[in-house]
């Protein structure tokens, strides 16, 4: 896709922000079918069709530069959304390595990676940074690795070690997180950290994600889609700053649902890292309005009935129940009740 | 979530260098020139042998530096019957040969947070420690390595490990009967130690047992006991799911009996270990053959799983979850 990369958007206080035609038909919605059912549905992270949110490991899309700023306003306020232990400074070094080379290959117009020997240099021309390093020597980057790349990066971070038959959360950068808090479940075992899923418990699924994950191949990812809806285009809905946003839930109304309600995409993506052997955790966020995503017909039947339907856990769980009705009830007479084509394409 | 054969790619053989007897040794280049995948010490590859009549696939461990990249380097043991995947790539590669790799895998890997690695290696087993030495002496944690070899003319990557790492290293001949104390080394450590072996048998079972007995955690005991595929009688295997009959000879493994008949089964070691290939048996008029190290004895006894890779059946008839 080339992109025309907004230089203005804010994700809190005026919340100016909105997805271009292009930026809406490339939108990840999770429902894939009439009825939405949880499941773990993890799949190669194989490049998808040419302009998908999927075409690249690392998608970067117009919406770059605004997510940019946004994590450094909220490392200002909370430096501890970026936190690594000292055992996982390899792992950094893979993340770098990892994110430098698929920027710098996909977006050669964006980013450039130059490297002799050890000696690297590093050209992000839509931030304006440039700076030359040697490879594994933190002392010759501005910040630790994991931190300065993903500083440049859209979407949250998180680097699991793995040892004695499990994963740990021993690193990662988390600004955007979907009411999770990395302080609170730094050093925690993967099923610790995913403990309060509904129902995914009893389908046994984490069980068999980390046996999956702790055999996870070099150089075959893998990711997921997940979702939850949220009030304004806000990325940091963090525990943290609970009292911040808590309350936006509240001034949904009729009038103003199909504006203030978003439905919020993570693209999950899953690899092992070569020299450290651990597990980058990726999630990237996608924001969409439901006036936005009603400009396709077949999206605004299928979310309607997704909706609708949803098991009560699950509204419950991901925080719909003061609004859910508002936003069913908007997109009701956009719904004929015709049949949907299979899949989450735009028709 | 299963998945099959990995994505590969072509190395061209650079160097073979007969070690012992019965050891050769291999350089590997990327056939494109390129640099090789990163990995870290502990990390095996499957290698893809095509051989005349058929396909192998067997894991060898990287035993070249993590921090080399320009090529790796794996061992060969001669294993003893006279077909198979070690005896192709003994009698069979020559340089300048291409073979497919695939992707590194470590399922044998260092503890980032010990206070101290004591290793332990016997005989060809050095090749699975002998990159996580590099690793280690890249880093700040005290590490020691004992490494009981048959004799000076077995002392393959004796010499090497000792110019590169020093007095960490001690080596143990057996002709002279010099043997490693492991009861009495692993039974000194101070808190925090980590230990890992790979050898033959008796030894691995030794410094598990004597790290128990010393009253350490599981989770600072670490071993590797790779298989290859062991040759055994011939037998036949119903595969319930595909509804496909099919002949295993004695020098194929069951699972690569399965791939030749063009059916995607899951694996990530080919040696045991993992648990990726784990497949329920549905019937068995005779034994199995268990050679893999990841199923409990209970398991095994049970009669009701097996694992394709290495493990084979004894007798007339035998069905799988496949
Ligand atoms: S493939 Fe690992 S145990 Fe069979």
């Amino acid at each position: 896709m080339s992109a025309v990369f907004k230089t203005d958007e804010t994700f809190r206080g005026d919340f100016k922000y909105s997805n271009s035609p292009a930026a809406i038909r490339r939108f990840p919605l999770p429902f894939v079918e009439d009825k939405y059912m949880y499941s773990v549905n993890i799949e190669p992270h194989e490049a998808g069709p040419k302009g998908s949110i999927m075409e690249f490991q690392f998608d970067v899309d117009e919406h770059y530069i605004g997510e940019c700023r946004d994590r450094e306003i909220v490392l200002k306020e909370d430096p501890l959304r970026y936190q690594a232990l000292p055992h996982m400074m390899s792992a950094q070094w893979d993340v770098l390595e990892l994110l430098m080379d698929s920027m710098s290959r996909d977006y050669p117009g964006q980013f450039s990676l130059s490297k002799h020997g050890n000696r690297w240099t590093w050209h992000n021309k839509l931030l304006g940074i440039k700076d030359e390093f040697t490879f594994g020597d933190p002392s010759t980057l501005p910040r630790e690795p994991l931190d300065y790349i993903t500083r440049q990066a859209q979407g949250d971070f998180v680097v699991m070690d793995q040892r004695d038959g499990d994963l740990y959360l021993e690193a990662g950068m988390v600004t955007t997180p979907a009411d999770w808090s990395m302080d609170f479940d730094l050093g925690m075992t993967f099923k610790e950290w995913h403990g309060p899923v509904p129902l995914a418990h009893e389908l046994n699924v984490f069980d068999r994600a980390l046996k999956f994950l702790l055999n996870l191949r070099l150089n075959e990812p893998v990711r997921r889609l997940n979702w939850t809806m949220t009030v304004n285009p806000r990325l940091d809905t963090s525990p943290e700053f609970y009292p911040r946003w808590g309350s936006d839930r509240a001034t949904v109304t009729p009038d103003n649902v199909a504006d203030k309600a978003h439905v919020r995409v993570e693209l999950q993506g899953l690899w092992r890292l070569p020299r450290s052997n651990a597990v980058l955790f990726g999630v990237r966020c996608y924001l969409i309005s439901i006036r936005e995503l009603a400009t396709i017909p077949k999206w605004a039947r299928r979310t309607h009935r997704a909706l609708r339907d949803l098991h009560p856990a699950l509204v419950d769980y991901k925080g719909l129940t003061r609004y859910r009705d508002h936003v069913v009830n908007w997109l009701a007479p956009l719904d004929d009740g015709s049949p949907t084509t299979p899949g989450n394409s735009p028709e | 979530m299963s998945r099959s054969h990995s994505h590969t790619f072509a190395v061209t053989v650079t160097a073979i260098t007969q070690v012992t007897p019965l050891i050769k040794h291999f350089v590997l280049k990327a056939s494109d020139g390129s640099q090789l995948p990163a990995f870290s010490g502990g990390s095996h590859v499957i290698v893809v042998m095509k051989g005349a009549s058929r396909v192998h696939r067997n894991p060898y461990s990287l035993l070249s530096s993590p921090s080399d990249l320009s090529s790796y380097e794996i061992a060969v043991r001669r294993a003893d019957p006279t077909r198979g995947g070690s005896v192709f790539m003994h009698d069979h590669v020559t340089v300048g040969m291409q073979l497919e790799i695939a992707h590194p895998v470590n399922l044998f890997q260092l503890d980032k947070l010990a206070r101290k690695h004591v290793l332990f290696a016997g005989g060809v087993g050095i090749t699975a420690i002998a990159a996580q030495l590099e690793d280690l002496k890249m880093g700040s944690v005290h590490y020691e390595l004992h490494y009981s070899v048959r004799g000076p003319e077995h002392a393959a990557f004796a010499d090497r490990l000792v110019k590169r790492h020093g007095d960490r290293v001690r080596i143990y001949h057996d002709s002279a009967d010099q043997r490693i104390d492991i009861e009495g080394l692993v039974a000194a450590q101070p808190l925090g130690t980590h230990v890992y072996v790979c050898g033959p048998t008796p030894m691995i079972d030794r410094v598990i047992a004597s790290a128990r007995a010393a009253g350490w955690a599981n989770s600072h005991i670490h071993w590797e006991q790779f298989s290859a595929p062991p040759v055994g009688e011939p037998f036949d295997v119903f595969l319930q799911r595909s509804n496909i009959t099919l002949s295993v000879p004695p020098d194929q493994s069951l699972l690569e009996a399965i791939e030749d008949a063009g059916i995607d089964a899951p694996y990530l070691c080919r040696g045991g270990v993992c648990g990726e290939c784990k497949c329920r048996v549905l019937e068995v008029d005779g034994v199995l053959v268990h050679n893999d190290n990841y199923l409990s004895s209970e398991e095994k006894a049970s009669g009701a799983l097996i694992m394709p890779c290495v493990s084979r059946a004894q007798g007339k008839k035998l069905v799988i979850d496949l």
